[in-house]
This record gives structure tokens, C-alpha cells and sequence, in this order.
């Protein structure tokens, strides 16, 4: 019994200490450990450290937590249409009569319909046009005179888990040049959800970093139909004058698109003919000679020095610059659009060769030239996203929930102790002692998991204390009925924790068991309250158990004294 | 040495037709006010933000002006039925509630959880300037800043309601299989039927008194079915250890002593935990609010629910089940002796317990 009871100190102090070295370890500003310093053992100091240590969630914190959701069928429904035109050509190219082919979309389902004059030929254009276009992704199926490739659903769902994870690379690569302090990025919601969750801590307005994540700056290089240069560029009134000049039909391989005419020269050396003209049409050549898909560097430059004169310049990758030296040299003369999100923002024509750079023009302010060209740098995004969710909490208002937190853990705590102390006399300092232990070990998980402590979970430890206290309840309460049977003090408390342990056993399982699936399965607060309710419950096996039973034995074992009565 | 509830010999199951009467009344009242709100074209429950969708602001004031002058400045800048709540624990905060702009399909749009925030700021413009939330006030003048928000989409607030029921529906199947595994298959059910009650309940009363039901509601219903689900395998395993000890007793009444001798340690801890929910109510803030209140009533239906409710329905249905398989003893007992392993044996032990009383006696004793 003696030596047990060594034993059982010795690995209670064990735990503390490494517990309370946990918890009050110092950390320097990267959150590295560091040497204690003598100011680490002020109030102010100790309250730093815990700081440092704990893990807060950001409605403790202050900042911003967003939920965005990438419309994957957007981005289907352009690969289907991508499709489409290559069925077309495919199709054309093999001699086939075409009668229509078409993209749909409906109902989840995403289709490519090729429909021929000759039902007869069917089979031999589905295999003919397999060899030319990559259709891997499609399931082909014939009848009559059409044929249907289907988007599969494996593809589907490997497109859209595809099409967010390249979200998520552009989303992290646009809030790391805005300089968001530890940002974190990560999927959200079930399996083909396609969320993405962004917190960031310390963000109060989320205002401009949400207009920058769903940013769609797609730029496209294009021909303008027109005749070249020196004769003025082609331009329309109207949308329906530039369609009328194509014949009434846009055909697929001409867009309509809005121009906005600033003070862009209209020819070599002249002035801006008409600056700041309202907005104009033209028709531009499909598709486009290259996009953003090649940009290598896109920077905002001031021309001229004044702030609301911004431009953005833009140098290709080699393997964008290879093509669009090869079309400039061809098209000397010719009129090029620079087109941005379906604008044509400017129209300059070809003087000479030029290979892999370029410019925006316009009157941009500084941040939004700023805003656009790390739009553009970071890629397009694969598909539009949508905000769905939007929280931020300010730094005073955390502040409030950790300051209402504290106080009732503090005033949760001093009842629960009045009441055992109360009711179980002596046991119940043992239950103290066991309750504080719990409380130190619980706070010391949640830093060595690196959990995040939120104002759900600091519920949860409150709660944790009720719980803890219920193990010392029913072992005690157990101790007392075998007192009364007319046992020994010691064999009443070995019988007492050995019957209650079953209890405590099962009791404790079943509620872990369910909190696993909130933590597993849950969200946000439920979560972050389900983290510290396990903890809670796991370390309070140790303190209820292990710790009340050593402090019972070393009561047992006193040196000079025998135990006559027990307190409880 | 202090006592409560020191030998109590109560006869619970013989009052269990009023229990189940009472709890039954309970879950209607619940059920009813919820009907009755759904027909006067009310939402049956009074969903916050994080379910309906829409926006939530907490705007703090240098001088808070009422909430009908912040009304008439937001019905001015175009936004109408918003609720607007003056934070009673803090004199210049006031949260401001805004419905799910537009229509279910307009979640769509991208524009969908912006509005609210800047609509209000706009609005509260009237009052003063608006200053950064980690800036001080302006010395001169009124200012605000806008402290807090919680914007939700439809699609969001939608997959959050669900996510909830299923993370709910799973806990409680997987303390169902947890119970059949360690007791019967009927104590589990039992035990299950009681945590259910507890959810019912206190969710009618979150209808009764359309108090609002957020994320951290459901976080502390979670809780609650833990705790109720605790407090009747408290008793449950009391019940498993009276079957050994005493097995010439019927189940009814080992029942009934064993949630007598448990009955103590039920009402401290309960009440231990009551305590801590207390505090929480008190001390805990606007924001923990909802979640201490489902608690409050949640501890006190699931302590009733764990002696009143699981105990009578594990009872009859046991004695049911073993009524409609009545397998000969002597086969039971040689499954025992050749099961070997000590968990097999204990289970045979302790489901052969009740039917060593006679049947008639069990069902005499019970109906």
C-alpha cells in the first residue's frame, strides 16, 4: 500500500507539473518557446503567456470568418460548352451534315447534342469525333440521328472538387498579397459541397478582401473586326447595329462586346479623338488570341504620377508570348482588343511585333489598378464564388464573451465547491482538489492539441465542471451506502470506486460517443463545444479517479494516526 | 453528516401512467404552440439568423439612441422590418436583426450577405460618424462603430438547420447501439425514447415562449441529451447490479430501488449542474443566453425524464420482450457455461434474473 502510494504520487505530481509547464510556458512573438523572463511572472505576464498559449477562435479573438461556395455548375457548364464547339468542328471537319449541336444544362445534368441530317451516320460521327476531341469525361449515346454525350457523374464530381481546390490556390494566393495576418483556408461542409471556409483573425471590415476573393479578372487579348489601322477603328451605337452588321446572327466565332472609349488615341500620335465618349460596340474575333491563363506579371503603374491615373501592365509567360509575337507579326496594322471581364478596355493597334507585354488603360485609381492586377496575377478563378456565410465579431465584443465567460466559470466553480465542501465535509476538499486538477489538465489538452477554444467551448468547461463533480458525487454517494452496510472505512471506499467505476465508465463512453459525432460531423460553435467537453471528460477519468483514490490512501495511510471516522 | 433524500422509498413505476400523462401533456403544449403559431401564419419556432438566414449587427454607441429613432433611420435609408434589440446587459450596444434579403433563389447572388452591413451602416450615419471597431470613439459628437455581424445565406442557414438534425439523429443512435451493447437492447431504446422527450420538451418550450433557437441552442440541446442520457445510465447500471445481487427479485421493483438509491447522487449533480447553467444565465451574456436557457429547462426535464419516463418504458418493454420470447432456462444457462468470456456471462446473468420470478408474479407486480 505504502509503496502504491509513492507510486500514485509520484505520477500525479508528474502530470501536474508537465501540465502547468503547458500552460505557462512562455512563447515569444512567433509563438516559439523561449527562456522565462522575470517579467513572465507578473500578472500581466502570466496573462500575456496564457494568451499566447490558448488558441482562441475568432468570436473570442475579433475577426472575420467567411464562408464562400464555387459555383461548380458555372464552370460545367463552360466545359460542356467548350465541348460543344469541338463536337461541331469535329464533326464538320469528318463531311458530316451538322444540323445543330448544343450545350445543355439542366437539372444537373450536362449534355453535348450533335444532331446530323443522315440518323445513318450517327455511330461513325460519335466514334469520329472521340478521336479528335477529349471526351473522357462524357458518356456517348446514339439515337436516331443524335448523339448525346453526358457529363458522368464520377466526372462531375472530380471536376467540381477539382474546380475548388484550384479556387482555394487562387483565393490564398490573392489574401496573402493583401498581407492577412494567419489566415486560415480550408474546405468546408460535406463531401461536394464545394465551401470553402476563410477566417481571419484581426479583420474588422472584410469589405475590400471580399470584393478581391470573388474578383473575376479574366483578361483576353482579341482581334477587332475591323479595318487596320490608319483608317479609324470599326465601332457601333449600338449592340444591335454591331450584330446587324455580322447579319442579324452573332456566329460562334465573333463576339459583341461593350467598348468604353476613354482617352485612348485612335490612331498613331493623335490625341483622344473623343475622350470620355459614352459607351460604343465592337466586334471582336472568337476566341481569343491568348488570355489570362498566360500572364506571368501583371503591376499598376502610374502614368502620370497623379493617383487617379492608373494603368496596369502585363507580361505574358513564354508560352503565350510565342503565340501572341506570332499573331502581332501577322496582324501588323490590325486593331487588338484588350478585353477585361467582357469589356474591351482599350483598342490599340499593332505598330510592330510584339511579343510578351502589354497594358490596361484607363482611369484607374491606385487601389483598384492595385486590386486588379493582383486579380489577374493570381489567375482567374475556375468559377464565380458566392458568399454564403459572414461573421465578424470586433475585438471589444470578444473581448465581453471571454470577460462573461470567465466570470461564470468563476462563479460555476465557487458554488460547486461551497456545495461539496457543504455536503461532503472532508471528501469534499478531496473533490476540490480533483475538480481544480480537472479544470488545469482540461486547459492544458486543449493547448497540446492545439484546439481552438471558442465561447461554445468555454460553455463547454463550465459544463465539464458539473460533469467532473458528478464522478466525485457518485463515488462518494457510493462510499456512504457501504459505510452504512457496516463495512471497514477502507474496504467502504475500495468497494465505493470499484462499483462506481463501472458507472463512471459508462456514463462517461456514452457522452464521449456522442460528442465524437458532433465533433466529427459539427461545425462552428458545436464543434469548438464538443472539443472541450471530451477533453474535459477523458482528463476527468485521471482526476476523479486516480487522484481522489491516492488522496482517500494516503488519508488511509497516515503515519501514527488509524482512521476511526472518515469525513464524508 | 449532511443528507438528502437519505432512504427513500418511493414508488415510481406505480406512478408512471401520471409521469408519462404529464410528460405527454408537455410534448403537446409544445406541439401545440408550435401548430398554433404555423396556422396563424407565425414560424412555428423563432429561428435566428444562423438558420433563416439574414443578418445580424451589433452596433455600439457613444450615446445610444432608442430603438425607435434607430427604426425610423433604417426605415429611411430603405430597410424595413428589421428587429432592433437594445442590449440590456450593456448600455450602448444595440443588435439589429435583418430578415433574408430577397427570395430563396436570389441567395444566388453574390451580393446576398453584403447588404445588410452596409445598408445599416448607411443608415446609422444619421447619428454620428462611423469609427474603425478597434478605433476609440470620436471626442466630439455621436459616433458608432459596428461591433459584430452575422450574415447567413439561405443555402447556408438551410444546410446549417439540417446539419444540426443529423448530427443530432446521429448521437442518439450512437448512443443507442452503445447502450445495446453494454445493457439490452430495450434499455438503450428506453433510455432513447427519454433523451427525445428531453429534446421535445425543451424545444416546445423554446416554442411557447418564442425565444430565439441559434447554433449555440442546438450545441446546448447536444448537451442536454449527454446529460440525460448520464443520469439514466446512472440508474440503468444500478439496475444491471441489483439484477445480480438479488435475483429472486422482479424487475419492478429492483427498479424502483434502484432509482431510490440512486436517487441522491441524481438530484446533486443534476443540481450541481444547475448551479453552473445558473451562473451561466446570470453571468454568461447576451451572447450565451439562448444556449443557458435550453440548458436550465433541458437538466431539469432530463433528471424528471431519466427516473419518470426511461425507467417505466425500459420495464415494460423488457418484461414485453421477455414475455414474447420465453426461451427455456436451462439453454440459457448452458449458453453461459459455455460462452467462456466473463462479459457473456454477466449478460445471461442478468437477463435471466427477472424471469426466475415466475411471469405471472412479474405481470401481477407491474400491471
Amino acid at each position: 500500500m505504502k509503496k502504491n502510494l509513492t507510486q500514485r504520487a509520484i505520477v500525479i505530481a508528474i502530470v501536474t507539473l508537465v501540465a502547468l509547464f503547458i500552460i505557462f510556458r512562455p512563447r515569444d512573438a512567433e509563438g516559439n518557446l523561449r527562456r522565462p523572463q522575470a517579467s513572465d511572472f507578473t500578472w500581466a505576464g502570466i496573462k500575456g503567456t496564457l494568451q499566447n498559449n490558448i488558441h482562441l477562435g475568432l468570436d473570442l479573438r475579433g475577426g472575420s470568418h467567411l464562408v464562400m461556395q464555387v459555383q461548380v455548375q458555372d464552370y460545367m457548364k463552360r466545359l460542356a460548352e467548350n465541348a460543344r464547339v469541338g463536337v461541331e468542328k469535329a464533326a464538320k471537319d469528318a463531311g458530316h451534315d451538322v444540323k445543330e449541336t448544343r450545350a445543355d444544362a439542366s437539372g444537373g445534368n450536362y449534355n453535348v447534342v450533335l444532331k446530323l441530317g443522315d440518323a445513318s451516320k450517327a455511330s461513325e460521327a460519335r466514334d469520329e469525333v472521340a478521336k479528335k476531341v477529349d471526351l473522357r469525361d462524357f458518356s456517348p449515346s446514339v439515337s436516331g440521328d443524335t448523339v448525346t454525350w453526358a457529363l458522368t457523374g464520377s466526372a462531375q464530381r472530380s471536376l467540381g472538387d477539382q474546380a475548388t481546390q484550384q479556387a482555394m490556390k487562387i483565393i490564398d494566393s490573392r489574401i496573402n498579397s493583401v498581407g492577412v495576418a494567419e489566415p486560415t483556408l480550408q474546405e468546408h461542409g460535406g463531401q461536394g459541397s464545394h465551401q470553402i471556409l476563410l477566417q481571419m483573425p484581426g479583420i474588422q471590415d472584410p469589405e475590400r478582401i471580399k470584393k478581391l476573393i470573388i474578383g473575376q479578372s479574366r483578361l483576353e487579348l482579341m482581334k477587332v473586326v475591323s479595318p487596320g489601322n490608319p483608317s479609324p477603328m470599326q465601332t457601333y451605337a449600338t449592340e444591335e447595329e454591331a450584330k446587324a452588321s455580322l447579319g442579324g446572327q452573332v456566329p460562334p466565332n465573333r463576339r459583341v462586346l461593350p467598348y468604353s472609349e476613354r482617352d485612348e488615341p485612335t490612331a498613331a500620335g493623335e490625341a483622344p479623338a473623343q475622350p470620355n465618349q459614352p459607351k460604343r460596340w465592337v466586334v471582336v474575333e472568337s476566341p481569343a488570341v491568348v488570355d489570362g491563363t498566360e500572364l506571368r506579371t501583371a503591376d499598376a503603374l502610374s502614368r502620370t504620377g497623379n493617383d487617379s491615373d492608373y494603368e496596369i501592365n502585363f507580361t505574358l509567360k513564354p508560352s503565350g508570348a510565342e503565340k501572341f509575337g506570332a499573331w502581332t507579326g501577322a496582324n501588323v496594322g490590325a486593331y487588338m482588343a484588350v478585353v477585361l471581364n467582357d469589356e474591351v478596355k482599350s483598342a490599340p493597334y499593332i505598330k510592330s511585333q510584339i511579343t510578351d507585354s502589354g497594358q490596361i488603360t484607363g482611369r484607374y485609381t491606385k487601389q483598384s489598378a492595385e486590386d486588379m492586377a493582383l486579380t489577374l496575377r493570381s489567375g482567374a478563378l475556375p468559377a464565380k464564388l458566392v458568399y454564403l456565410e459572414e461573421r465578424t465579431v470586433g475585438p471589444s465584443l470578444g473581448q465581453d464573451s471571454i470577460r462573461a465567460g470567465v466570470t461564470a466559470s468563476a462563479v460555476g466553480l465557487a458554488l460547486v465547491v461551497a456545495f461539496m465542501l457543504f455536503y461532503y465535509r472532508g471528501a469534499g476538499v478531496n473533490a476540490v482538489i480533483a475538480l481544480i486538477l480537472n479544470m488545469i489538465l482540461t486547459i492544458a489538452a486543449l493547448i497540446l492539441f492545439d484546439a481552438t477554444l471558442t465561447l461554445p467551448g468555454i460553455a463547454g468547461i463550465i459544463l465539464t465542471i458539473g460533469m467532473a463533480v458528478d464522478s466525485n458525487v457518485l463515488i462518494f454517494e457510493r462510499i456512504r451506502e457501504e459505510l452504512q452496510t457496516g463495512k471497514t472505512i477502507a474496504s467502504a471506499i475500495e468497494q465505493g470506486f470499484a462499483r462506481a467505476f463501472v458507472t463512471i465508465i459508462d456514463t462517461h463512453v456514452t457522452t464521449i460517443v456522442s460528442s465524437l459525432f458532433l465533433f466529427v460531423f459539427g461545425t462552428g460553435p458545436i464543434r469548438g463545444f464538443s472539443v472541450t467537453l471530451i477533453l474535459g471528460l477523458v482528463v476527468n477519468l485521471f482526476s476523479a479517479v486516480y487522484v481522489s483514490r491516492t488522496i482517500f490512501i494516503w488519508l488511509l495511510n497516515r503515519r501514527g494516526r488509524r482512521m476511526e471516522t472518515l469525513s464524508i | 453528516m449532511v443528507r438528502l433524500f437519505h432512504k427513500v422509498n418511493f414508488d415510481w413505476l406505480a406512478n408512471r401512467r401520471i409521469f408519462i400523462i404529464v410528460s405527454i401533456l408537455l410534448m403537446l403544449a409544445g406541439t401545440g404552440s408550435a401548430v398554433f403559431r404555423y396556422a396563424r401564419g407565425q414560424a412555428p419556432f423563432n429561428l435566428g439568423v444562423d438558420f433563416k438566414g439574414g443578418t445580424l449587427i451589433t452596433a455600439k454607441f457613444k450615446q445610444r439612441p432608442s430603438a425607435e429613432d434607430v427604426r425610423a433611420a433604417l426605415q429611411h435609408a430603405g430597410v424595413h422590418d428589421a428587429i432592433i434589440q437594445p442590449v440590456s446587459s450593456k448600455p450602448d450596444e444595440v443588435l439589429i436583426k435583418l430578415p433574408r434579403l430577397g427570395s430563396e433563389e436570389s441567395a444566388q447572388d453574390e451580393a446576398q450577405v453584403d447588404v445588410g452591413r452596409t445598408k445599416v451602416a448607411e443608415a446609422l450615419k444619421s447619428f454620428g460618424a462611423q469609427v474603425a471597431a478597434d478605433q476609440d470613439f470620436a471626442a466630439e459628437g455621436n459616433s458608432f462603430k459596428i461591433v459584430g455581424t452575422d450574415a447567413v445565406g439561405a443555402v447556408a442557414g438551410a444546410a446549417l438547420r439540417n446539419q444540426a438534425v443529423a448530427v443530432t439523429l446521429l448521437a442518439l443512435v450512437g448512443i443507442l447501439v452503445f447502450i445495446s451493447v453494454r445493457f439490452e437492447w430495450t434499455y438503450g431504446a428506453a433510455a432513447v425514447i427519454a433523451v427525445f422527450h428531453d429534446v421535445l420538451v425543451t424545444l416546445g418550450m423554446f416554442s411557447v415562449f418564442y425565444w430565439e433557437i441559434n447554433l449555440t441552442v442546438i450545441a446546448a440541446l447536444l448537451t442536454l441529451v449527454g446529460f440525460s442520457v448520464n443520469d439514466t445510465i446512472v440508474t440503468f447500471d444500478r439496475v444491471r447490479e441489483n439484477l445480480r445481487l438479488h435475483r429472486r427479485e422482479s424487475l419492478y421493483k429492483i427498479t424502483n430501488d434502484s432509482i431510490n438509491q440512486t436517487l441522491s447522487r441524481t438530484i446533486i449533480t443534476s443540481g450541481l449542474v444547475f448551479l453552473s447553467v445558473v451562473a451561466m444565465v446570470l453571468f454568461g451574456g447576451e451572447v450565451l443566453r439562448p444556449f443557458s436557457l435550453a440548458l436550465v429547462i433541458g437538466i431539469v426535464f432530463g433528471t424528471y425524464s431519466s427516473i419518470a419516463i426511461a425507467s417505466p418504458i425500459m420495464v415494460w418493454w423488457q418484461q414485453r420482450v421477455e414475455r414474447q420470447t420465453p426461451r427455456p432456462a436451462p439453454a440459457r444457462q448452458a449458453r453461459a457455461t459455455d460462452g467462456g468470456a466473463g462479459g457473456e456471462r454477466k449478460h445471461s446473468q442478468r437477463t435471466s434474473a427477472p424471469s426466475d420470478v415466475p411471469a405471472a408474479t412479474c405481470l401481477r407486480r407491474f400491471g
